[in-house]
């Protein structure tokens, strides 16, 4: 359906408020699914790096309400360690067996009538520790004499290889300017207010596993969890409630606690629930790599981009823990960012550490390479005396050269660059800003503007994990990306959608509603759609769930696809019941007809046929009426050499803020915050607001507060969110969003995804403009949080 | 005065959106636990357990508290109200209707604190401008970061509460 019939593209109210609003949303943590559940506390590490030489639980067991204590010896016995993708083998359990290598890393669990007397009995179990000495900072643990975490592997080294796209030394050679920064990016995560959650059942009959939990992909996983615990994928039942309170990555990286739970009830023999508090999260549920990177841009005197070359090293805490190392990987096709760049390179490393897991955040390590890129950038800018929109300008891949194959493997699908950029210098007044800032200098004041520019790609390609290992070193093949919705029109022609994308705040629901009412012609408000997740009864692949902002560029078009099989199949019915040739048969808004004539039936009774009187059907076909469609996107493809195209499509974002630091605090002031985004067809605007926003907001906190601290012995300091400061409302800049559309030609919406967004940029983009405002006193940023004491430290350090 | 062990039970009687319980509680169970996991509300929302994001918001005695930082036994005798007691019904509270208007929530985990947080704002002060709104909530962290929304549904709603006093 075209133009102003479509509900795609309206701001339509959510299918998901009503319930959410009234307090009768279903998180996992509201669930009562068996009526005997008993509840687990875990008992964690206080040390950052210790051998474990001694636990007694009896003391824990004599408690009446305690049924059993689950250690590592258990988990040893009872599971396999975790799949890891790298170059090394590391032995990953969900839970420490001979030695713990993080603060909080879980080292036994209690199973009890009530959280509460699990708790206590926590408290109670004795485990006798060796202390070792510990390692945090990535650069310290691969020096020679550096404690070694898992001493099979010899070191802390855990990833080392060189990705090289065209002559990145003939290019550094030839330059006019080459600049070159150490910039460190520091740990941090969106955090999400729901924790994680598991519920666990284990049946010994069947030797089935349930487990309730929030975990919401990729259900790559899912292989993962069922080979951990020694059990074919068909008996591991996972189910996610409708309402997840959001994840931003986070929640990726619960399955190793699904896994711990399993073991909990198995062991146990009664369903097991845990619920994560928040201390628990800060200290062990996932973050961002922290990352030391060196990174070059090699440049003509006019500013032409020649070279990048970039060497990172990233910290994945004490384990690499699957999805890692997509924090090098999963930016490898647009690893030039916008920009026509003619030769780049990464060095990445990874180390091994005593400090906690790491995993995909939202923005997955896009954030640290536009950090690297953009700050380069605004270097250049200075040593050549450019503007530094114009040095951006000059060098971003114009409208013209779509697709636009990347150095690197990636494929651009769309996207009009300097149209989005060019929008958003207008929309935040850059001239006048330029203005702004001569009259706040000289007035003494410290005023500066930003500006951060990114490729945000969107639907991961399976495939990307491979580039983890030189190419001879690849054994299985891997691509795709893709994803299933199953509909069924019922007797009466009504609609159910079943989702599997398990949503975590996107509104899914209503979306998904609005694309099939649309195909279907029929009101979202009458579709019964039904979120969740149920491994056992839905249809799915590796690379179902929601992470990579899957769902526009993937997930929307499987269920567009799953309504034009019904409508194809019902097209038929009515040629049959009509005497004619499916061709001949149109669909109208409500009926099908028959070209050129006064015939129709109406879409209710075609689905009446499908059910009640299949005798009218044509020979041969299948009665009933429902479809489940995989759409597999097409350019998820295996990849040659080191050249990836990582992502199946990619939108664009361009940002800009403008900042004011008091120069006594070091407070920095964001006074504005600008972003244009090209992400194709917009499905639902004030959906897409509020992710753009979201996304820059966290962004802002792992530019302005957000770090997970760790003293030199590897113990954690801010385990609350008193000491971990997330931005709030008062902490909210005005935030003014537009969009260019630029339809993607690679799916049936033209849609690409938009969640993760500013997250990306909004790190760089305030750096930027902070580094601008210190101008006058020579300060210059290659690190974040840029915290008042931060700022002040440097000031006294540069004696300014 | 009485000792209260941990494991120590009081009875305890306390009015949740208009009906009488009687409940028998250890004297370490917070009320946020109660609300939820004995009286089946689960509305109230757990966050963080530390009085920083306001998940658990509630009305005691008319006022917005944290029921993650009290006892239930200190909340004996008291008029409850959570998320389930704002409808009349079918029919949503004018702060309900304004969120939904205005997108003010995402994944809803946030949701009933911040709309019991507004209406104890609202009640002290029926027409905040901006400023107030933020001070109002700065208790209530919305990690999906939709409080431009969530101020604009704010004002949406006073207004409504202001026409209909005046009706």
């Amino acid at each position: 359906m075209e133009g102003r019939d479509r509900w795609v593209s309206k701001s339509i109210e959510r299918l998901e408020d009503d319930r959410l609003l009234r307090g009768r949303g279903q998180f996992i943590d509201d669930l009562k699914p068996f009526p005997n559940m008993y509840h687990a506390a875990i008992l964690r590490s206080p040390h950052a790096h210790a051998r474990i030489k001694d636990i007694d639980v009896e003391k824990a067991l004599s408690m009446p309400e305690v049924v059993s204590v689950l250690t590592g010896q258990d988990v040893a016995q009872l599971s396999r360690p975790f799949i890891v993708t790298g170059p090394k083998d590391m032995e990953y359990y969900s839970c420490a067996i001979d030695k713990v290598r993080y603060v909080g890393e879980p080292v036994a669990v209690v199973v009890a009538k009530d959280r509460y007397s699990a708790e206590d009995a926590a408290g109670l179990i004795e485990v006798e520790y060796e202390p070792l000495p510990a390692v945090v900072d990535p650069e310290k643990a691969l020096l020679p004499d550096a404690p070694v975490l898992h001493e099979q592997q010899g070191n802390n080294l855990v990833m080392d290889r060189v990705y090289t796209y065209g002559d990145v030394d003939g290019a550094f050679a030839e330059a006019d300017v080459v600049v070159k920064e150490r910039l460190l990016f520091p740990k941090y995560a969106s955090y999400p207010n729901e924790t994680y959650g598991v519920i666990a059942n284990y049946e010994e009959d069947s030797d089935r596993l349930t487990a309730y939990c929030n975990f919401h992909g990729p259900y790559s996983m899912h292989p993962v969890m069922a080979m951990a615990l020694n059990t074919p994928a068909n008996k591991l039942r996972i189910i996610v409630p409708p309402d997840v309170g959001s994840s931003f990555g986070v929640k990726i990286t619960s399955y190793p606690y699904v896994v711990l739970i399993c073991l909990a009830a198995k062991k146990a023999g009664v369903p097991v629930k845990w619920t994560e508090d928040r201390m628990e999260s800060l200290m062990a549920s996932s973050s961002a790599v922290d990352r030391v990177a060196y990174v070059s841009m090699a440049s003509k005197k006019d500013g032409t981009f020649l070279g990048l070359d970039m060497d990172v090293l990233d910290n994945v805490g004490a384990y690499m823990r699957a999805p890692e190392p997509g924090c090098v990987l999963r930016y490898l096709g647009n690893l030039t960012g916008p920009y026509q760049i003619g030769a780049a390179r990464m060095k990445a490393r990874i180390a091994v550490t005593n400090k906690s897991l790491t995993g995909p955040i939202r923005g997955y390590a896009c954030q640290h390479l536009y950090f690297g890129i953009e700050r380069v950038v605004d270097r250049l800018a200075k040593e050549l005396h450019m503007d530094p929109a114009e040095i951006r300008r000059k060098n971003l891949i114009m409208p013209d050269q779509f697709p636009y194959k990347t150095l690197s493997g990636g494929v651009y699908d769309a996207g009009n660059y300097p149209a989005a950029f060019e929008k958003l210098l207008e929309m935040g007044g850059y001239e006048a800003l330029l203005e702004e800032r001569e009259k706040a200098r000289k007035e003494g004041r410290l005023f500066g503007i930003g500006l951060a520019l990114g490729v945000d790609p969107s639907g991961s390609n399976m495939g990307y994990m491979q580039m983890a290992l030189p190419a001879k070193a690849r054994k299985r093949p891997m691509s795709g990306s893709a994803q299933a919705t199953t509909i069924q029109i019922d007797h009466g022609g009504a609609v159910t959608v079943e989702l599997s994308t398990v949503c975590h705040g996107q509104g899914h629901e209503t979306v998904v509603a609005q694309v099939v009412a649309d195909e279907l012609g029929v009101s979202p408000y009458s579709i019964n759609v039904v979120g969740g997740m149920d491994t056992s009864l839905r249809s799915w692949t590796i690379s179902t769930g929601t992470y990579s902002s899957r769902f526009a560029t993937v997930s929307a078009s499987s269920a567009a696809l799953a309504a034009r099989k019904l409508l194809e199949k019902m097209r038929k019915i009515a040629a049959h019941l009509l005497d004619a040739e499916p061709e001949d048969i149109v669909k109208e808004k409500e009926s099908f007809a028959l070209k050129g004539t006064e015939k129709r039936l109406p879409f209710r009774a075609i689905a009446a046929a499908a059910h009640w009187d299949t005798q009218a059907l044509p020979e041969g076909m299948e009665p009933g009426l429902s479809a489940t469609y995989f759409f597999g996107a097409a350019p998820a493809t295996r990849g040659e050499g080191d050249q990836i195209n990582s992502s199946v499509a990619y939108g664009f974002g361009a940002d800009l803020a403008v900042v004011e630091v008091d120069p006594e605090t070091f407070q920095v002031n964001v006074l504005g915050y600008y972003s244009v985004h090209d992400a194709g067809t917009i499905l639902h605007p004030a959906i897409v607001e509020t992710q753009v926003k979201g996304a820059a907001l966290h962004g802002i906190g792992a530019a302005l507060y957000e770090e997970l601290m760790y003293d030199e012995n590897g113990q954690f300091l801010n385990s609350t969110y008193a000491d971990y400061i997330c931005p709030g409302i008062n902490e909210t800049p005005k935030m003014v969003t537009d969009h260019v559309e630029t339809p993607s030609p690679l799916n049936v919406l033209g849609s690409k995804g938009i969640g993760e967004a500013s997250s990306q940029t909004a790190p760089v983009v305030i750096a930027n403009a902070v580094e601008d405002a210190l101008e006058p006193l020579g300060m210059k940023i290659d690190r974040l949080p840029l915290s008042p004491h931060f700022l002040w430290s440097l000031k006294k350090s540069k004696g300014a | 005065m009485e000792e209260l062990g941990n494991n120590s039970r009081h009875a305890i009687q306390l009015k949740v959106n208009g009906i009488n319980y009687q409940l028998e509680v250890e004297a370490r169970r917070l009320l946020v636990d109660v609300l939820r996991h004995d009286l089946g509300l689960t509305g109230t929302h757990v966050g963080c357990e530390q009085g920083v994001c306001g998940s658990c918001t509630v009305m005691l005695n008319g006022q917005a508290i944290n029921s993650c930082l009290m006892f239930a036994v200190q909340a004996n005798g008291t008029e409850i109200k959570t998320v389930e007691g704002l409808a009349q019904g079918y029919e949503l509270h004018p702060l309900q209707k304004a969120f939904k208007q205005q997108h003010a929530l995402q994944c809803g985990f946030c949701s009933p604190g911040v709309l019991l947080n507004s209406l104890d704002l609202l009640q002290k002060n029926p027409q905040p401008d901006e400023a107030e709104i933020k001070e109002g909530l700065s208790g209530n962290m919305c990690r999906c970061g939709g409080y431009d929304n969530i101020v604009k549904a704010i004002k949406e709603a006073a207004s409504e509460l202001a026409g209909k006093k005046a009706e």
